[in-house]
């Protein structure tokens, strides 16, 4: 199995606060690596240090391609979803409620459309070249839509939706762009067991059906030990521990970062 | 009703007579007059008695019913019926006001008074439909909006007093000047959002004018431009006695020389600009450039972490409503054939942004209706001279009390899969 993504001493401080230190790890393509470890561990500072929001200090990150490497640290702001392909979803939602599911599923796929209406031009003379694109794009978000069963919904305002279907559109909102390193931030929070089990249906599938790495920060145990086949634990911005779910349960590092030590 | 009701509710109006006494007392109680050598305050007790007077009635009647509570719910139920009905037959009712607006000049009742109120409201639908797509869709709060409508202005008139270029050569490029302006302006405020953007296009909007204003040699400062030339009918110019080799409109047509000819005509050509603007506006929306547009005003950061690119998305924005605007003051230059940095003062800005904001923001039809009623309500009390505005403010007032989403508020999805079930 090859590597997808390699983080190699990546450090970040703001002021005095180290907030990630000199954390290195690697993520494999079609696997779900986890980042789990306690409140202000440094989980969201790395998503965001990979998703071009943050600067990071110091250190490297390289996303593989067949036999070459790019540098994310080369990409910043919209060009890490546009160019290197890294898509990520955020703590607290942030689809576009006031436009219908597919608009927002069609936003995601705005630079393909955008070269397909010639930069408005074919779009605005109505040329079939641009419907045609426009159609496949359609047929691309119904794709989708049908995998997390919201077909129905496709026309209604995304704000409408009930919150663990807003959870599951922002997903696939995010794999609307074919990412190769899907970055998601607490997906299962505020969901209930249900739809933490369609949650876990839904990963696996992106793993398994598409050439696509994850890489999940999540507080919910059932999620992280069902899924993952990797885990990465974090405590005050340093790795701690890294292994598969079975041997970070049993973890006597992990443990007494959560519960603490006994004098 | 007890009687610690009645009484609460007489010190309610007791408490409103108060606040109308300090409103009506200098507005209405202190009339100034010249008489000879000079001003005189003539004082109007009996009327301020009379307005206050009437004033702790309404009031106290008004809550002697607790009429209030039904008195809102009748408004709002009417309104949204009215809604319901525009955004339904949305379609049917674009045509009617299309058609209603074509065959307006050949009115029995339409006078030359009724013609320029109606060029003046189209002048306003134009900006209005501008600065939706920058305000409405793109979400970018612009009260600078008529500079982009002066740059349009004094490009028309410089160039067509400077090179006698005529209007359908100068208008293209009036356009791209303000769309020019609107790049310009685009740049250093990228980064801004909300009130923070709104402080800076405020201040761009007075840039340009005290450019204007202070800038002599080029746009004659406060002076401004007169005999800016007329637009032609397809070279034919709207006069009674042409030049030499040169037939005039009524001569061609063999009509009788009239005024109102260029009136009509004049009427046509916003009509004409106008429903381009909005064709344009209902095109683009539907396009991906008009999909990110309101996608930016959403949620900027859930654009970017989708690869959309917001300085691109949002200059496009600015240059587009822009380029409107400009094509709505060359129009204007035209018309007056005489320009001064009068014009574009921030009123005007504040006007077009209450526009759109009233109308409901991103909706077509909500401009239309929001500038018949503002505009229209002003022009029907224009024998209250400067009493007038107050209209102005209550019309505001009204429509925020009773639709304060806008009058139409609803929005349709640009692109839909299951077709239209309605």
């Amino acid at each position: 199995m090859n590597n997808l993504l390699s983080v190699e001493n990546l450090t970040m401080k703001f002021g005095g606060l180290t907030a990630i230190d000199d954390l290195s790890f690697d993520a494999k393509n079609n696997q779900i690596t986890s980042i789990i470890g306690p409140n202000g561990a440094g989980k969201t500072t790395v998503f965001n240090c990979l998703t071009g929001f943050y600067k990071p200090t110091n250190g490297q990150m390289f996303l593989h391609k067949e036999d070459s490497k790019i540098s994310l640290r080369k990409y910043t702001d919209f060009k890490i979803a546009y160019v290197a392909k890294v898509a990520r979803t955020f703590q607290n939602i942030r689809l576009f409620p006031a436009m219908s599911v597919l608009e927002n599923l069609l936003v995601a796929q705005h630079n393909e459309l955008m070269v397909a209406s010639g930069y408005s031009l074919f779009g605005l003379l109505n040329l079939k070249t641009y419907r045609d694109k426009e159609q496949l794009a359609v047929e691309k978000a119904k794709y989708w839509l049908d995998i997390i069963g919201l077909t129905h919904r496709a026309d209604d305002n995304a704000g409408d939706l009930p919150y663990g279907d807003q959870r599951k559109l922002e997903i696939v909102r995010a794999m609307c762009i074919e990412p190769r390193l899907l970055c998601l931030d607490e997906p299962a929070a505020g969901l209930n067991p249900k739809e933490s089990a369609e949650l876990n249906k839904l990963l696996k599938f992106i793993k398994t059906e598409k050439q696509t790495g994850i890489l999940l920060i999540e507080h919910d145990m059932s999620v992280v030990m069902g899924i993952s086949d990797h885990v990465v634990v974090l405590n005050y911005g340093k790795k701690i521990f890294e292994g598969t779910a079975d041997q970070t349960k049993n973890s006597k590092e992990v443990i007494e970062a959560y519960l603490g030590v006994d004098e | 009703m007890e009687k610690k009701d009645i009484i609460q509710s007489f010190k309610d109006s007791l408490f409103t007579g108060l606040i109308a006494l300090a409103l009506f007392g200098p507005i209405v109680g202190l009339r100034t007059e010249s008489k000879g050598e000079g001003l005189f305050i003539t004082p109007q007790w009996g009327l301020v008695f009379l307005l206050v007077g009437l004033c702790i009635l309404g009031r106290f009647l008004i809550n002697l019913n607790s009429a209030r509570k039904t008195e809102i719910t009748f408004f709002s139920k009417f309104t949204s019926k009215f809604s319901v009905i525009t955004e339904d037959k949305a379609k049917h009712f674009a045509i009617t006001a299309i058609l209603f607006a074509v065959v307006f000049p050949f009115l029995p009742f339409t006078d030359r008074y009724f013609m320029d109120v109606a060029i003046m409201i189209l002048t306003y639908i134009m900006l209005g439909w501008g600065l939706n797509i920058v305000v409405g869709l793109a979400g970018l709060l612009d009260l600078g909006y008529v500079a982009f409508y002066a740059v349009g202005a004094y490009s028309y008139a410089l160039i067509a007093t400077t090179f006698g270029w005529s209007f359908w050569i100068c208008l293209p490029l009036a356009g791209v000047f303000a769309a020019f302006f609107g790049i310009l302006l685009g740049f250093p405020v990228l980064r801004l959002r909300g009130d923070y953007l709104a402080i800076v296009t405020l201040g761009f909007g007075e840039i340009i004018r005290i450019i204007l204003i202070n800038w002599y040699e080029v746009t004659n400062g406060p002076d401004g431009i007169t005999g800016i030339p007329r637009p032609s009918f397809f070279g034919l110019p709207f006069k009674r006695s042409p030049d030499e080799g040169e037939t005039s409109f009524h001569l061609f047509f063999n009509l009788e020389y009239s005024t109102m000819h260029r009136i009509i005509f004049l009427y046509y050509l916003i009509l004409i600009l106008a429903l381009i603007t909005n064709y344009f506006t209902l095109k683009i929306r539907k396009l991906p450039v008009g999909r990110a547009w309101e996608a930016l005003r959403e949620d900027e950061i859930a654009c970017k972490s989708l690869g959309v690119n917001p300085t691109n998305t949002k200059l496009t924005a600015f240059a587009i409503g822009a380029m409107f605007g400009g094509f709505a003051g060359s129009f204007f230059a035209t018309r007056q054939a005489f320009i001064s940095p009068e014009s574009f003062t921030f009123i005007e800005s504040a006007i077009i942004v209450a526009i759109v904001v009233l109308g409901g923001m991103g909706s077509q039809t909500g401009v239309v209706l929001a500038s018949i009623f503002l505009i229209g309500i002003t022009e029907m009390f224009r024998d209250l001279e400067q009493y007038r505005m107050i209209a102005f403010g209550g019309a505001m007032v009204l429509i925020m009390v009773f639709k304060p989403k806008g009058i139409l508020a609803n929005r349709k999805p640009t692109i839909l899969m299951h077709g239209d079930k309605k």
